[in-house]
């Protein structure tokens, strides 16, 4: 029995309608616009490389592409966990240290196990320290500043009282492999890129495609919202915290091959890098906002300034005040957008 | 008629591809009551936000006493003496009520330090001016129920007696109680020659404070009627072009064994001894004003509070859920009232906030299946007529009433044994409540137990199959349909003793 005169068909037909006026034209006008701080970014890339291309002849050659590729690989990483991050709401400001600890352990332990369990160790390490400041936030419910602060120094006062010397890697396969080249028709590109890029479509398959990562994307834009609707927010937080710290950890392990030498100094001051690609990429502090394909296009204009740079001998602080300035124009650009 | 004290000409509006507003002329006089209705996303909040300078226009102008006027922001608006109560809270959370009403217009010392005494008493008398008691300035908003942020939002508006007040929705939050005096504060303005643009979808409200009515319709101006002139069926068909005859389902569903039983229920300071049972196929209804305590009974049976003491029993079993989380395994859905708070993520897409309580239902290993997922939602979509029907856009950019819509949609898809709905309807236009009232029915026929907490008098009496009436934190007491009528609901509630 319907009480309701006349709701149905009516209903369909108009649904039906406003269907196709949303079709493919308006909808690809949509993405355009959605994605507006992806393909931002991919414009000042381009814009990079032209102006980098047409006044210098160095650029171009295989030689300083996979060197530029090569050096973007510790930040690469690094940004990756930082957006998983971000995405909830919080930041890590420890990764530099995670780097160092992860760097140091590897090169150092190589000299007394196999060279894989070195590497396996240094990579647990990451995670055990992803999950200390995961749990603090988590489940004490500190804020994700001061907890990572704290673990920063704390952590980087961990590997100087490991070894308050360098460490080199005494295992030739090491450097050999993880910081060599692929060789074959791929030529000079580092083993290090290739793990590095391996890696962005696993996280944005995992952001974009579990259920895991959407509810990571949610609990940053609202998290009791996400609470009521019966998901266990602590643990979503915590895999976070958890993924970036293996990210870092993966990049130090990485830097200490290509490098061939490991720093207890090793990474500081990496944490703004790794906000910085995030934020050019779209990633809004505080959560609600950010993108994988977005954080590659900020790791990659990052490592394009610094290249340039290099290639003109200008001094590194000037680097710091470009890239100060592309941040700002980043965040500005987007805030129009809105 | 005197010259209109507001026009607002051939004024037009679009958002990144959607037009909300086309052309509108719409003119209002000075000590009128003038409300605007219309279905969800037909422009009202649009309309009344280009007017308080929180939108710009793309085109048209506006005049004020017959003279154009620039309003390109709530600064110039403010400057106009044009004030805005807004359906979405513009309030600062962890800032006192003071602090919140008298923004920008602290009172300052002599030595230019800030003069708390001196705020606190203006931000009281401002609020027991406008007749609203009972709230404690220096609290912080953010611990205020909603309702009472709605009442403080008022005030805020209310500093200064504005020459214009735009009320978006203000009664959608707020109970029977409170609308009345509501209204005989928009009075009291209203000698004072204030115009008065009164959003709502509750149409008896419409014809009881309004002195004319617009109707707006996809973001065109339909017509604009005198409200002793016209009724509501011809008001409903203005809006949707269409007659509706029964507002609620007529149907009944027979009641099956008991789902949810709860026993002696306390939570210190807040309810006690609550006690009821829930069984399958029934909707109870619960009713109750503002700080009864529904919504800390339904947010303890849900896990997201806890309990001081009592019981509850699910399906005959004791259940203490520690989680929201594990009130959901268990079966149990909650629609919770404040959609912005804690109903909705905002800064994501109507398919992640439609599936977020679903996710694991949609995924094998955690990987979410993108078909099944979209298949779901816009059935959902489909069934509550959520527009625009973009699954990939922000639930931020929907109207108030598409947002509620979505959080509903979110709930529907549990699938649940027991639905606890806290105010579903909030916001929600005349044809989409019909066909929210069906579903609830439909959800009832198949044996789903539900919780309806309403403040709104004809909705609890229109749906429910039997009525519990709470009054500060405690069951004052329980009605058949056929027993309860509004006098006696709103006597038990409002005195606890039963005069009907
Ligand atoms: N910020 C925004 N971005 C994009 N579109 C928007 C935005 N705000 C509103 N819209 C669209 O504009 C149209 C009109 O919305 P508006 O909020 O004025 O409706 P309304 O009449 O107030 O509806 P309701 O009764 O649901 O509150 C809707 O189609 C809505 O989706
Ligand atoms: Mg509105």
């Amino acid at each position: 029995m319907r009480n309701v005169t006349q709701t149905s068909p009516s209903r369909v037909a108009s649904l039906k309608e406003r269907l196709r006026a949303g079709g493919s034209s308006r909808r690809l006008y949509e993405t355009l616009r959605h994605h507006w701080a992806d393909y931002g970014v991919i414009v000042a890339f381009i814009v990079l490389v032209i102006i980098t291309a047409s006044t210098s002849d160095v650029f171009f050659t295989e030689r300083n592409i996979s060197n530029l590729l090569r050096q973007i690989v510790p930040n690469g990483l690094i940004s990756l966990g930082m957006l998983v991050v971000i995405l909830t709401g919080g930041i890590d400001l420890s990764v530099g240290s995670i780097v160092a600890l992860a760097g140091i352990l590897s090169a150092g332990l190589q000299d007394d196990i196999p060279l894989a369990l070195a590497i396996l160790i240094a990579l647990a390490a990451g995670v055990v320290a992803g999950a200390v400041n995961g749990v603090l936030i988590a489940r004490f419910k500190l804020a994700p500043f001061i907890v990572t602060l704290a673990t920063l120094g704390a952590i980087r006062g961990l590997v100087y009282v490991y070894s308050d010397t360098p460490q080199s890697p005494t295992n030739p396969a090491f450097r050999r492999i993880l910081g060599g080249s692929v060789g074959g028709i791929a030529g000079s590109l580092a083993v290090a890129t290739v793990i590095m890029v391996i890696c962005y479509p696993i996280i944005w398959f995992f952001l974009n495609r579990t259920s895991a990562g959407r509810a990571i994307f949610a609990i940053g834009g609202n998290e009791e919202a996400v609470r009521l609707a019966g998901i266990n927010v602590e643990r979503h937080i915590l895999a976070a915290y958890i993924i970036s710290g293996l990210c870092s950890a993966m990049a130090g392990v990485l830097l200490a091959a290509r490098l061939g030498i490991a720093q207890p100094s090793l990474g500081s001051g990496y944490e703004l890098d790794a906000i910085a690609a995030a934020v050019i990429g779209g990633a809004i502090l505080g959560g609600g906002g950010g993108s994988v394909p977005g954080t590659f296009g900020g790791v990659l204009v990052l490592g394009l300034i610094n290249n340039l740079l290099n290639l003109y001998n200008v001094q590194s602080y000037y680097q710091q005040i470009l890239k100060g300035v592309i941040i700002v124009f980043a965040v500005l650009a987007r805030r129009k957008q809105q | 008629m005197t010259e209109p004290l507001l026009q607002m000409r051939q004024i037009s509006k679009s958002y990144e591809g959607t037009r909300a507003l086309r052309g509108v002329d719409f003119s209002a006089v000075a000590g009128e009551v003038h409300a605007i209705v219309g279905e969800n996303g037909a422009g009202k909040s649009t309309l009344v936000k280009i007017l308080s300078g929180a939108v710009r226009r793309d085109s048209g102008e506006i005049l004020l006493d017959g003279r154009p006027v620039e309003i390109n922001s709530p600064f110039d608006a403010h400057h106009q003496g044009i004030r805005a109560v807004y359906q979405e809270f513009s309030l600062v959370p962890h800032l006192s009520v003071t602090e919140n009403i008298l923004m920008g217009q602290m009172p300052v010392t002599r030595g230019g330090w800030l003069d708390w005494n001196a705020a606190h008493r203006r931000a009281q008398a401002v609020l027991e001016e406008i007749g609203f008691y009972g709230i404690n300035v220096r609290t912080p908003v953010s611990r205020l129920s909603v309702p009472h942020q709605q009442m403080v939002e008022i005030a805020k508006a209310l500093l200064a007696t504005p020459r214009i007040l735009i009320l978006d929705e203000p009664s959608a939050v707020l109970s029977q109680e409170e609308v009345t005096r509501l209204f005989h504060l928009i009075i009291r303005l209203k000698q004072q020659s204030t115009l008065v643009l009164y959003i709502s979808h509750r149409l008896e409200e419409v014809f009881e404070v309004a002195d004319r009515i617009t109707v707006l319709k996809d973001g065109e101006l339909v017509g604009t009627v005198r409200s002793e002139e016209s009724n509501q069926t011809q008001l409903i068909r203005m809006m949707v072009g269409r007659t509706l005859e029964e507002i609620y389902p007529q149907r009944r569903s027979q009641a099956g064994e008991e789902v949810l039983r709860v026993h002696q229920l306390s939570r210190d300071g807040v309810f006690e001894n609550v006690s009821f049972s829930l069984k399958r196929g029934e909707v109870l209804g619960m009713f109750g004003l503002v700080g009864s305590g529904r919504t800390q009974v339904a947010r303890c049976l849900f896990g997201a509070d806890q309990p001081t003491s009592g019981q509850i029993f699910l399906h005959g079993q004791p259940f203490r859920p520690k989680t929201p989380r594990d009130a959901v395994e268990a079966g149990i859905a909650f629609l919770t009232e404040d959609r912005k708070r804690n109903g909705l993520v905002m800064t994501c897409s109507i398919r992640d906030n439609i599936s977020l309580a679903s996710l694991s239902r949609m995924s094998r290993w955690g990987v979410l299946s993108r078909r099944q997922q979209d298949q779901q939602v816009l059935a959902k979509v489909r069934e509550l007529d959520i527009r625009p029907p973009q699954l990939q856009r922000l639930v931020r950019q929907l109207s108030g009433g598409n947002q509620q819509k979505v959080v509903l949609a979110k709930w529907l898809l549990v699938r649940a044994d027991v639905l606890i709905l806290d105010e579903p309807t909030r916001g929600v236009d005349v044809a989409t409540k019909v066909e929210i009232y069906q579903i609830i029915r439909d959800l009832a026929e198949r044996g789903v137990a539900i919780l309806l907490i309403s403040s709104e008098m004809p909705e609890i009496l229109g749906m429910s199959d039997r009525v519990l009436v709470m009054r500060e934190g405690h069951v004052a007491g329980e009605f058949s349909q056929e027993q309860a009528t509004e006098e006696g609901l709103l006597a038990l509630a409002a005195v606890g003793s039963q005069v009907a």
